[in-house]
């Protein structure tokens, strides 16, 4: 698995990040011998196998329906860094 | 130019915002129009090492959903993460279901002017709503998550539709159906009902022409105009030889044009994968059963009960089922043993009226079904008049009076006394002798204007029958 | 009323609890400590003078305290105290310090996951766990270094700077739980509870020579664990020995309504009683565990450990582990994949980092994440987004989660034979600084025998067992099947009252 730089650009797209030139050419060469590595898992027999998305098969882990109180907006709003006392705020930008 | 004709082709997502108490993964509850963020918790505004816990009525509304919607319900599903960074979602996911939905293959009938047609409904899911965002020139993006966490239904449709008039039935019926289940109050402009529309046009035989995805779509209103518009643009762009970009367009109602979105919300690959936060559902046969048992009455079966069972006429019915309140208000009324038919009557005539006078929703209505009762028995039996009648229900629409102590004390009980009648009717007669030789000399009408009087002398208590016999009488003899 | 120091306690205690074998640096095992505390030979805060001075002392060499709660711990100390004094039964540890690593949510502290994406966050609720130690009496003190999101085994790569091994100051204390193990080993906390999502556990406490479990997933609620990897990720403890490190897994195993994967019928209760033997129990011991890659004096040392396991009468079974090829491309897809997911949320607009360079919304979001997250941090969100992107999504992503089954299985089949799996926990002893930070590949592959019973979901017990040539600690793992945390503590019991090799101390005179 070769990872060119439109890949390499592309999944800098899906991450929401931007890299610099030294960090692009060093991910770009680790990504190619990890997924040469992982290329193994290709040859692994897996025709009938369901996938597994839980270590333990079980299932409806409810709540029932009740309301509690909400957090106080100061403390959702503690850690924003720009805020106005109501809503959190993000500067400016193009829509 | 060929002569083959344009057809357009389309598919819906709706989407359902639950009336659940609280939210679908964390205890706030779900509202509209509170202060920001004034319901949010670490769940739903994603605060590092939080983790969502279903709420089990989200299930149940969408089983319910999926059982009137002739669906398959999916014993074994589960959720699936979408990624996607944008404000409005905290986590940056949304937790939706892809992979296996919880209701797959259904269908609705919609009336067309070529009789039924059935849409079929290829899945709906439950879903988290993002929250809003409020763009300020001034102040930038102003981010509130009280709406975080809302539960949704997507219900999502095969491409079945052929034009506006289809849709919009479809969405009358849906909105109904949600209403009836009590899952959702169907508010398109409240944004509680959301519809996005695909369409495409392709010429007659050809194959499906490329799809755009329009958003955006408030109102009915909203969607007709959209689709009329954008199955124009497409056409337009085709026949001049162009083709159709698949995008997503978002539609402006105001300049009643849709325009396309940035194209980075275009290109989207949200790497679905299964949400490990949360266990999958498995759905019992007892589970289900339970809640085909609980599942209510629609508006179409009401109409069907009203015409069959108790002779209600085709348009009571439907001024009767256009809203739940008055529908039930209705069998509530029946219920207390009142006359169905004189019940219908009242509800889609005087109550409505007065609601309109009172500026009032027939939701906000509160009156009790058995003083309606009493009444509609009360002027079958002819123990009251009309004009009595309507003003006893007025008394107990805006006061809640108790209707027999009200008829007693305003002495309203229908007089039916012959000789009290007879007094009242010699004291007209004599007062107006040009209306006796009127109707004497062949003025049929100076008869009603008799009458009139004679009610009038009966403070409007007599029966109307019963003082037209009386003048009858007279003149005959 | 309470004059005694540690130290003079200690001295006490020494003479008839702790094996004779121990000359050097002396400090209490939580329970021992716990129980001076009861017998009120010693107060909480003088407890807490003992450790904030020894962390004060010793830490600037070990960098394995990332925050400081002393006003907090001093106040919670207080209602404790006077509970003891009124003889209240709050749990088997009241009044022991524990300290916190720093991807675990402490109410009022801040919690930055050793990364500047969350600089200054400060959450405002207690994980579940926190809520459990602070209902059972514990006193939390402080936050524990790590690597940067808990993506590491060498504790290098957070915004703290490295962690330093205490028997070895030139070398790495292990990852990513680095902080935990290190802290732990020095004696500078009792207790340390530690997350491990593909043996950030144990692999440190291997490296620093203490104790630790990484229970079944589900056992310990994960509500407040600032999310690696979801489906893997699961809170244990890190201490002297297993009957702390029991105690501490006991307190935290209750129920949470909040975590949906939190499966465990009720919380785990361990016996008291002990016994001497392990007859009749069957140990597999994978033998490809042992073939290239791993350092002579660890597999030596594992196969010593087997030994005294059949001397106090278990039956060892060589096997073969099947998939072994597969378990380090099946778990850093699984991993990489769920975390380029759970780290989304840090924009730098609701907490941490906010990039002062940003002109517009997709700056900030890009500019915020490129400038908050290290470099080992971006690879596994990047290599998570690709097995998850449209088009490679069936051949990575979907295909691991088959070989996760397949695994599964394979674990399954071989918990019908064996009690339990022995095996080395890491190919080396502790390597030093920088050594393989700049090799990923070889990073990742060094996880090859912890990852196993993080894809299967099941508990491992990590146990010193002696010391290499250099003289530094060497650990095993003993794996057992799901639930079974109390077999496991059993057998680490027997192995324990049988060797000396935890309880021996690093030197801290640096």
């Amino acid at each position: 698995m070769k990872i060119d730089d439109k890949l390499l650009s592309y999944l800098e797209d899906l991450s929401c990040l931007t890299l610099t030139a030294s960090e692009k050419s060093q991910l770009s060469d680790d990504f190619g011998k990890i997924l040469e590595y992982m290329d193994i898992l290709g040859g692994l027999d897996t025709i009938d196998v369901s996938e597994m998305s839980h270590p333990f098969p079980h299932v409806n882990a409810f709540r029932p329906d009740t309301v509690k109180e909400s957090t106080s907006r100061e403390l959702i709003l503690k850690n924003a860094p720009h805020h106005n006392g109501e809503i959190i705020v993000a500067p400016p930008t193009y829509e | 130019m060929s002569k083959t004709a344009w057809e357009t082709v389309i598919g819906l997502e709706v989407h359902a915002e639950l009336l659940t108490g609280s939210k679908i993964f964390c205890s706030c509850a779900t509202s509209f129009g509170d202060a920001p963020n004034t319901l949010v918790c670490p769940i739903c505004s994603g605060m590092p090492g939080t983790l969502p816990k279903l709420n089990q009525s989200v299930v149940e509304y969408a089983i319910r959903l999926g059982l009137v919607l002739n669906c398959e319900i999916t014993k074994n599903c589960k959720f699936d993460r979408k990624n996607y960074f944008y404000p409005d979602l905290p986590k940056a996911y949304q937790v939706s279901q892809l992979y296996s939905p919880i209701c797959r293959n259904g269908y609705l009938e919609i009336e067309t002017e070529a009789g039924q047609k059935i849409i079929r409904i290829s899945e709906i899911h439950m879903e988290e709503d993002a929250g809003k965002l409020i763009h300020d020139k001034r102040d930038g993006t102003l981010m509130d998550f009280n709406r975080c966490g809302t539960p949704l239904l997507e219900i999502v449709t095969e491409p079945d539709f052929e034009n506006e008039v289809e849709v919009l039935d479809f969405l009358e019926k849906m909105r109904e159906i949600l209403v009836y289940l009590n899952i959702c109050d169907g508010k398109m402009q409240e944004g509680s009902l959301r519809c996005d529309i695909n369409l495409s046009v392709k010429k007659e035989g050809a194959e499906l022409g490329v799809r755009t995805e329009m958003k955006n779509l408030n109102s009915f209103k909203a969607v007709a105009r959209a689709i009329g518009d954008e199955a124009l643009r497409q056409t337009q762009i085709l026949s001049r030889g162009g083709f159709i970009v698949q995008e997503t367009r978002r539609w402006d109602d105001d300049n009643g044009l849709s325009y396309a979105m940035r194209s980075k919300e275009n290109a989207q690959d949200y790497r679905y994968f299964p949400e490990p936060d949360l266990l999958p559902l498995n759905i019992s046969e007892a589970w289900l059963s339970e809640i085909k048992k609980s599942l209510p009455e629609l508006a179409h079966e009401k109409r069907s009960r009203y015409q069959n069972d108790h002779g209600i006429t085709p348009k009571d019915t439907f001024a009767l089922t256009e809203d739940k309140s008055l529908a039930d208000l209705f069998d509530d009324v029946i219920k207390n043993g009142a006359d169905p038919q004189e019940s219908a009557h009242l509800i889609c005539g005087e109550i409505k009226r007065l609601l309109n006078t009172a500026g009032l929703a027939p939701k906000e209505l509160r009156i009790d079904a058995k003083k309606l009762a009493q009444l509609v028995n009360l002027v079958i039996k002819g123990e009251i008049n009309r004009s009595a009648y309507k003003e006893t229900v007025e008394a107990v629409f805006n006061f809640d009076v108790c209707p027999l102590e009200y008829i007693e004390t305003k002495g309203l009980r229908m007089q039916n006394d012959d000789n009290l009648i007879k007094k009242a009717a010699a004291y007209v007669l004599e007062e107006n002798p040009g209306a006796v030789s009127d109707y004497r000399s062949g003025k049929d009408k100076a008869l009603g204007f008799l009458i009139g009087q004679t009610m009038k002398e009966l403070k409007g208590t007599g029966n109307p029958g019963a003082v037209k016999k009386v003048l009858l009488d007279y003149f005959e003899a | 009323m309470i004059t005694n120091s540690v130290t003079d306690i200690v001295e006490n205690s020494v003479t008839h609890s702790v094996a004779p074998s121990i000359t050097h640096s002396v400090a209490p095992s939580a329970l021992e400590l716990a129980a001076l505390l009861k017998a009120k030979k010693i107060s909480v805060a003088e407890v807490l003078d003992h450790y904030f001075g020894a962390i004060e002392k010793t830490d600037p060499h070990l960098n394995s305290f990332l925050a400081l709660a002393k006003e907090s711990a001093l106040a919670q100390a207080k209602i404790v105290q006077e509970k003891l004094n009124l003889n209240e039964t709050l749990s088997s540890l009241a009044g022991v310090p524990i300290a916190i690593k720093d991807n675990i949510s402490t109410q009022g502290i801040k919690t930055a996951c050793a990364s500047k994406m969350l600089d200054g966050y400060v959450p405002v609720y207690d994980a579940s766990v926190v809520t459990k130690l602070k209902q059972a009496g514990m006193i939390v003190i402080g936050k524990l270094n790590m690597d940067e999101f808990a993506m590491g085994g060498s504790s290098e790569t957070g915004i703290g700077g490295p962690v330093h091994n205490p028997w070895d100051l030139s070398r790495v204390a292990g990852g990513s739980s680095g902080g935990s193990a290190a802290a732990v080993a020095a004696r500078l906390v009792p207790l340390a509870l530690g997350s491990d999502t593909g043996g950030s556990i144990r692999q440190p406490c291997s490296f620093c020579g203490i104790t630790g479990i990484k229970p079944t997933y589900g056992a310990v609620s994960r509500y407040g664990l600032i999310a690696y990897a979801s489906s893997l990720d699961q809170i244990g403890p890190m201490g002297v020995n297993i009957d702390d490190c029991a105690a501490l897994l006991k307190i935290i195993s209750g129920p949470c309504e909040k975590d949906s994967t939190w499966v465990l019928d009720k919380p785990f209760d361990f016996k008291e009683s002990q016994p001497n033997r392990l007859d009749g129990v069957k140990i597999g011991l994978p033998i490809n565990y042992f073939a290239d890659g791993i350092d002579k004096e660890v597999a030596e040392s594992v196969l010593r450990a087997a030994k005294e396991f059949e001397n106090a009468g278990a039956t060892i079974c060589e096997f073969e582990m099947p998939l072994l090829d597969y378990v380090i491309p099946t778990y850093y897809i699984i991993a990489c994949a769920e975390a380029s997911s759970n780290l989304s949320r840090y924009d730098g607009l609701k907490y941490g980092h906010l990039s002062k360079n940003a002109n517009t919304l997709d700056e900030i979001y890009r500019l915020s994440r490129s400038e908050g997250f290290g470099i080992e941090t971006k690879r596994r969100i990047m290599l998570g987004s690709f097995v998850l992107s449209s088009g490679y999504y069936e051949a990575y992503y979907q295909k691991a989660l088959k070989a996760r089954a397949l695994l599964k299985k394979a674990y399954d089949q071989l918990f019908e034979q064996y009690n339990f799996i022995i095996s080395p926990v890491a190919p080396t002893s502790a390597y030093r600084h920088g050594e393989n930070i700049t090799d990923p590949l070889k990073m990742y592959i060094a996880d090859l025998y912890t990852v196993g019973a993080n894809l299967a979901g099941l508990p491992a017990v990590s146990l010193p067992c002696g010391f290499d040539s250099e003289g530094l600690p060497l650990g095993f793992q003993l794996c057992g099947n799901a639930f079974k945390e109390a077999d496991l503590i059993m057998a680490s019991r027997v192995y324990q009252a049988r060797t000396g090799h935890h309880l021996k101390k690093p030197e801290v005179d640096f």
